[in-house]
């Protein structure tokens, strides 16, 4: 990433795949930014681009978690139901003590025990991914129905509501957590030899194992990384709607999904970056944000969503140079 | 290499018709790569034609244009003297041209007769619906013509590579295949099935179809060949008779060089202390009570016929299937967990099926070099990608590996090549003993030499290796011991000057 901004950076550095799909995926938002800036009166202010970076950081925490199962070649379809239940039991932990750190780490653990969870179906018991989480989805639907009873929470301390909604320098405290996530997301995948080896188990799975790496092992953290995050999405989803209900945060898997194949993230593993998980999320915000601007009937918006996906999928395989 | 009389095709016949099938003048370019350039070449029938050449050298490309699954950039096609196009398979097939791949396209949890007539099926009264008993009575008949005597009615999963070859070459014949493009057909099998696979090479012949034959055992190329093409990176270098050339300048030919074809083994250690130590090794894939021996210095041999048990015991012991009996000590260490702790102990499989098993192929040559050393290279787990190509350039030039650059997908790289890929990958991980399933399976010769160089080296550097090879020359010529298995038990060990094909055929073949 560095190596794009900053290409005098002295790294003897070719442009790799990766980062040209990258700067193809900066370039698409930046037009899109032009375009609606030509186009609008209201998408060029402040507030506006701030609005869309918040909404962007909230799909980005359960996409990035999303984009590492997704290396792997697996995928996560629980994380919508992973924020609602965390919500709620991080949101009944603090009413019932009033501490919002307890809550934090209430939510984030719920979130992260439920990945694991999803780790132990996909490695212990060989449920392909897919299916472990689907039915995972479901189950945790009916756990979080049953415990809300039809119930919603409200009010929630005004220092545990900063989080969603406060500001700090100008700038909406989830923009920090994103850039932060961001940043931690991109060192881990390339930095770090675990990163590495993510790559490789999704490349080739039988490769990975034949050439040493404990796979089951590194399955098992992306998944609970993957639920940790959506545990997180959930205390910022709290914080800022100050209320939870059982179906809070339902309707986040699919898009967090288009994120990271926007982003270029390959579903057969292997290929794509959490950077272009964020560029991703971006794109879709600001095209689903310019819809809104525009007072494009709000039912449009699913089938832009398609589109752009589909798009995005087949670019990527147009423009990538792929072994045989 | 058994020896069988070939017909041959008759001279006369040859001169006045004009050949089954032409290629003139055939070109395929890749981003980078000239895979063929202006190659000719003929068939004809009742003849069988071989394609030799180096990894790389284009025989894939070529065979690859002939079943339509590439597109000639230039060049044009004759069948019987008319000029045709091939632009897509169906093209090739209804010239009858069919491709015996090493791979298989067999599906298998359908059956023989299922396979067979897959997509051509017999329609029953009802529409929609197969005709099943049609469809076995055909593949019987079919199968029968080939001389291959098996119940149409079971799966694919079921047989052996053998049989599946079989299964192929019938299917290829059930659509009047005339032109029959074989790739290294007895790289998987045994002796026994080569003879067999051979016998039904005359019959063909006999009927009049034509066979071009890749290969790369010498023996072979003499025993059933009637006509000889050399290719050199893509490039036809000649066209000759078996008679009229020696082994040594069919490796010129290949090569450009003369290589020297008996692999160096400098037996330049005596062996010492006891590396792996496998007692009653036993495991759910069929292997029993296996004990052997590998000590430090040496290269030990693992023969047997394919199916007898050879990788089942080499993966048993690199923890990749579960032990459910027995004994391992690595290093005078116990050793029980699975592949991550054989790694991290120092032992290394090459397994059989490099693009399977052994690479990550959309992966960068780097990557995949540095795969099982990171936690060697990176022992506090922070990762950089400048030290990272630094350790995979240092392996590219010391292994001589043929790659533009470390960052081109080692998927685009020759088998040789590869091949080396996998080794230097170990290389790197600091391994003590080295695994290997059928280390030269579908590389070249010249490659070859180099393999055996790198073995040689490892184990006089102190390292210690387990040699899996149908090719029992190679095992005679490298090894210094010798295991030989038949049904999942080791039948006896061959020392150094007990090694002979002769000694191995006999252990392995059942009622020795």
């Amino acid at each position: 990433m560095t190596d794009i901004s900053n290409p005098i950076s002295g790294r003897r550095m070719l442009l790799s795949d990766e980062m040209i799909q990258v700067f193809y995926r900066l370039l698409a938002a930046f037009l899109i930014c032009a375009a609606l800036t030509i186009l609008t009166n209201s998408f060029f202010s402040v507030g506006n681009i701030l609005n869309v970076l918040r909404q962007a950081s909230l799909l980005f925490f359960i996409a990035s978690g999303l984009t590492l199962v997704v290396l792997t070649g697996g995928l996560d379809l629980s994380i919508g139901a992973n924020v609602a239940i965390s919500a709620c039991v991080a949101g009944t932990v603090i009413h019932q003590t009033g501490s919002p750190t307890l809550g934090v780490l209430t939510g984030i653990g719920v979130g992260g025990a439920v990945g694991m969870l999803n780790g132990v179906m996909v490695t212990a018991l060989r449920i392909p991914s897919f299916i472990a989480t689907y039915g995972m989805l479901w189950v945790l639907h009916g756990i979080t129905y049953w415990y809300m009873g039809g119930e919603t929470m409200h009010g929630f301390p005004a220092g545990f509501r900063q989080i969603g909604s406060g500001y700090f320098l100008g700038l909406p405290i989830p923009v920090y957590l994103l850039l932060v996530f961001l940043a931690i997301g991109t060192i881990f995948a390339q930095r770090t030899t675990w990163g590495q080896e993510i790559y490789a188990i999704g490349a080739n799975p039988v490769a990975a194992r034949l050439s040493g790496i404990p796979v089951a092992r590194r399955l098992l953290l992306v998944y609970t990384v993957s639920g940790a995050m959506a545990g997180l999405a959930s205390i910022i989803f709290l914080a800022r709607l100050n209320s939870a209900e059982a179906d809070i945060g339902e309707s986040l898997t699919l898009p967090a999904i288009a994120a990271v194949l926007i982003g270029g993230t390959s579903l057969f593993g292997g290929l794509g970056t959490v950077f272009g998980t964020f560029v991703g999320a971006l794109i879709l915000t600001l095209v689903l944000n310019g819809m809104n601007l525009l007072s494009v009937n709000a039912s449009w918006q699913p089938l832009v969503t398609g589109v752009i996906v589909i798009l995005a999928v087949w670019l990527d395989m147009k423009t990538r140079r792929r072994a045989a | 290499m058994t020896q069988l009389a070939q017909p041959k095709a008759a001279g006369s016949i040859v001169q006045a018709a004009p050949p089954l099938f032409e290629l003139r003048g055939i070109s395929k370019e890749f981003p980078g790569v000239k895979a063929l350039d202006d190659v000719s070449f003929s068939v004809w029938p009742g003849e069988v034609h071989m394609l030799l050449g180096e990894n790389g050298a284009g025989k894939s490309s070529l065979m690859k244009v002939l079943c339509g699954a590439y597109r000639a950039d230039g060049g044009s096609f004759y069948h019987k003297g008319q000029r045709v196009e091939i632009s897509s398979a169906a093209d090739a097939q209804k010239l009858g041209i069919a491709v015996i791949f090493q791979e298989f396209s067999l599906v298998p949890y359908l059956d023989i007769a299922q396979n067979i007539f897959l997509g051509r099926e017999p329609a029953g009264r009802i529409p929609g619906t197969i005709d099943r008993k049609r469809i076995l009575a055909d593949a019987k008949q079919v199968l029968a013509s080939i001389g291959f005597d098996i119940d149409p009615s079971i799966r694919i999963e079921k047989l052996g590579v053998a049989q599946q070859q079989m299964v192929e070459i019938a299917k290829a014949i059930s659509q009047n295949a005339r032109i029959l493009v074989m790739d290294e057909p007895t790289a998987a099998l045994s002796d026994r099935e080569t003879e067999l696979l051979f016998a039904l090479i005359a019959r063909l012949k006999a009927d009049g179809v034509a066979i071009i034959y890749i290969s790369h055992r010498m023996a072979e190329v003499f025993s059933l060949g009637d006509r000889i093409t050399v290719l050199r990176d893509g490039r036809r270098i000649d066209e000759v008779k078996p008679g009229a050339v020696s082994s040594d300048d069919l490796v010129r030919m290949m090569v450009g060089r003369s290589v020297d074809m008996s692999y160096p083994r400098t037996f330049a250690q005596i062996p010492g202390k006891v590396m792996l130590e496998v007692k009653g090794l036993s495991s759910a894939s069929g292997i029993a009570g296996i004990d052997l021996v590998v000590r430090q210095g040496e290269i030990v041999g693992l023969c047997g016929l394919v199916g007898s048990g050879r990788t089942e015991v080499v993966r048993a012991i690199f923890g990749a299937d579960k032990a459910t009996a027995g004994q391992l000590l690595f290093d005078g260490q116990e050793k029980s967990g699975g592949p991550d702790e054989a790694a991290r102990l120092g032992l290394a499989l090459i397994p059989e099926s490099r693009k399977a098993e052994g690479l990550a192929l959309i992966r960068s040559v780097g990557d995949n070099l540095i795969v099982s050393a990171l936690r060697k290279i990176f022992p506090r787990g922070l990762f950089d990608q400048g030290r990272s190509r630094q350790v995979a350039n240092d392996l590219i030039r010391q292994l001589r590996i043929a790659t533009p650059s470390d960052k081109q997908a080692v998927g685009l790289l020759s088998g040789g090549n590869q091949q080396k890929v996998v080794i230097g990958k170990w290389l790197a991980a600091g391994a003590k003993l080295f695994i290997f399933d059928e280390p030269t399976r579908g590389i070249d010769v010249g490659a070859k030499a180099e393999i055996f160089a790198l073995i040689d080296r490892l184990v006089a550097d102190g390292a210690a290796a387990l040699m899996i090879s149908s090719e029992q020359a190679e095992i005679c010529h490298v090894c210094d011991r010798a295991y030989v298995m038949r049904d999942g038990r080791i039948a006896g060990e061959l020392t150094r000057h007990e090694l002979s094909e002769e000694n191995i055929v006999k252990l392995g073949m059942h009622h020795a």
